[in-house]
């Protein structure tokens, strides 16, 4: 690409950003629109509308008692999406280079994937017992499979030429590995890391829900059981605003690292 | 500056094991002299790559040997030697200056010999006005030359190229034909290089093989008996026209085999 069209590319990138605020602005506007309509055409039985639940929602973050359950339900989220991401992209690197574990280990990662995972909780409460462990071993279970195929395939499909070349600048196989195989491979791990986010989150949510005391997971069952219809429409609108602020933030990670690899396709 | 012994190949030959065993290279018998530009030309899939990654030491052979500096390859790249290949190779996440400087990581020189000679080389391969792109922002034809500039730091003794310009449109190749040759009287380096296109082979080349059908060995070795200060525009010299021609007559009939036909 010549310097000419670099700029011709940054100039439409620049005309194209108020466009894209726009798309946000009339996005947000037709969810809250929706959730208005929803929230008052069934007069707040089913979910508390858009303004109630914001008014709600102010008096709820000065309260102790909702930061103390934010608290453990952010503990066993951090300390599940660590483990899912360390243990994954460990493994998807071991499976990606071991041809031969990989092709075994894929079939049954990819079966284990489609079990729907809450089937499974009993187990995982009678092997952790109640309490933070339980959910976070459970946000794991959610999490490591996807960490795991993403990092796989990434590294199966780097081209091969890269790894011939780490060979005859006579790298040894620590340094292909830092220098070489996780550089190249990064675009596809974030995109493991946006999915094991989002689905350790949904673990250890699930896990406070079923049988927890702690967490924005039991707050909501609570309000729920409670028949507190604007806690319960609370708690979602802050699950959904951090799923959503950590997901374009990894996004974004995710179009950076894309742009400079875009060439490795031709 | 030619004449000693720098590359040597006795009955080397590659098998890969199956399903299904492949026979790709040899009895190979080869001698390259130190400092010369030999380039290797034969129909596809009789081994030319395959001769290039024994050379190299990225493939050990399976039988025979191969020196290099009069040390025996046994499955490892020696010092000394840089390979360009076919594919591009260039680090995508680096820039141009770090993609060049990248092949020094492990050199353990000191940070203002490294920039020295990265910037030489980035100068040389004319890459100044792009030291700061990435990958993506440049033509194949550039990415080549990051990925030439990249070895060209290494200051190797015997630099190997693996059809490097196969990508390139022929004025292109007809130009970076030239930078190699520049690049190949400036470093005295020796070069050994692997292409299918005869004409190419012919203007840049001291000596060229050709390589028969696979299991590829050598049938033919041709001077061409060019100056070493020869640039494209040997092309218009009548020789061209017959050295060509002669590698043709020698190839066509391996090149027949290959496509299944009768000679």
């Amino acid at each position: 690409m010549s310097d000419l069209s670099l700029e011709t590319a940054q100039a439409a990138t620049a005309t194209r950003r108020p466009a894209r605020v726009l798309d946000v602005v009339v996005l947000i506007a037709v969810v809250l629109g929706l959730w208005h309509v929803i929230g008052t055409w069934t007069h707040g039985v089913a979910i508390a509308p858009p303004l109630q639940t914001l008014v709600y929602l102010a008096g709820l973050l000065h309260t102790e008692m909702f930061w103390s359950h934010a608290a453990a339900t952010l503990e066993a989220f951090l300390l599940a999406f660590v483990l899912s991401a360390l243990m994954g992209l460990a493994l998807g690197l071991i499976f990606g280079v071991r041809r031969f574990a990989g092709e075994v280990a894929e079939p049954i990662l990819a079966g284990f994937y489609t079990i729907p995972k809450v089937t499974l909780y009993p187990v995982v409460l009678l092997l952790f017992g109640l309490g933070m462990s339980a959910k976070v071993a459970f946000g794991v279970m959610h999490g490591l499979v996807p960490m795991t195929l993403f990092t796989l395939g990434a590294v199966r499909n780097l081209p091969p030429v890269l790894v011939r070349t780490a060979r005859v600048l006579r790298l040894s196989p620590g340094r292909t590995m830092r220098w070489v195989l996780i550089p190249a491979c990064l675009p596809d791990i974030v995109n493991g890391l946006r999915i094991s986010f989002s689905l350790s989150l949904l673990g250890v949510l699930i896990g406070e829900m079923f049988s927890s005391q702690r967490g924005l997971g039991f707050l909501l069952v609570n309000g729920m059981a409670q028949n507190n219809v604007p806690l319960s429409t609370a708690i979602v609108t802050v699950i959904v605003a951090i799923a959503i602020a950590a997901n374009t933030l990894m996004l974004r990670f995710v179009r950076r690292f894309a742009r400079r690899a875009d060439e490795m396709a031709g | 500056m030619t004449g000693q012994c720098h590359v040597s190949l006795r009955e080397a030959v590659r098998r890969y094991d199956g399903p299904p065993a492949v026979h790709a290279l040899g009895p190979v018998n080869l001698e390259i002299r130190r400092g010369e530009f030999f380039s290797v030309v034969g129909p596809s899939g009789c081994g030319k790559s395959t001769l290039l990654d024994v050379i190299s030491g990225l493939v050990r052979p399976s039988s025979g040997s191969v020196h290099f500096e009069d040390k025996e390859l046994r499955g490892e790249v020696p010092d000394g030697v840089g390979v360009v290949f076919q594919e591009d190779s260039s680090m995508p996440w680096l820039s141009v200056r770090d993609n060049v400087a990248f092949g020094l990581r492990t050199s353990g020189l000191p940070k203002k010999e490294v920039a020295g000679r990265v910037d030489h080389a980035i100068r040389f391969m004319g890459l100044a006005q792009f030291a700061g792109h990435y990958p993506a922002q440049l033509s194949g034809g550039m990415r080549q030359r990051v990925c030439i500039a990249r070895t060209l730091v290494l200051r190797p003794r015997l630099i190997l190229l693996d059809e490097p310009f196969g990508a390139l449109d022929q004025q292109t190749r007809l130009l970076m034909g030239d930078e190699l040759l520049r690049l190949w009287r400036e470093t005295g380096a020796t070069v050994l290089l692997i292409t299918h296109a005869l004409d190419e082979a012919a203007m840049l080349s001291d000596r060229v093989g050709v390589m028969s059908a696979r299991p590829g060995h050598f049938i033919d070795m041709v001077e061409t008996g060019w100056p070493r200060d020869r640039d494209s525009r040997v092309i218009s010299d009548p020789k061209f026209g017959a050295l060509t021609a002669r590698l043709w007559s020698s190839l066509r009939e391996e090149s027949l085999k290959t496509m299944g036909h009768a000679a």
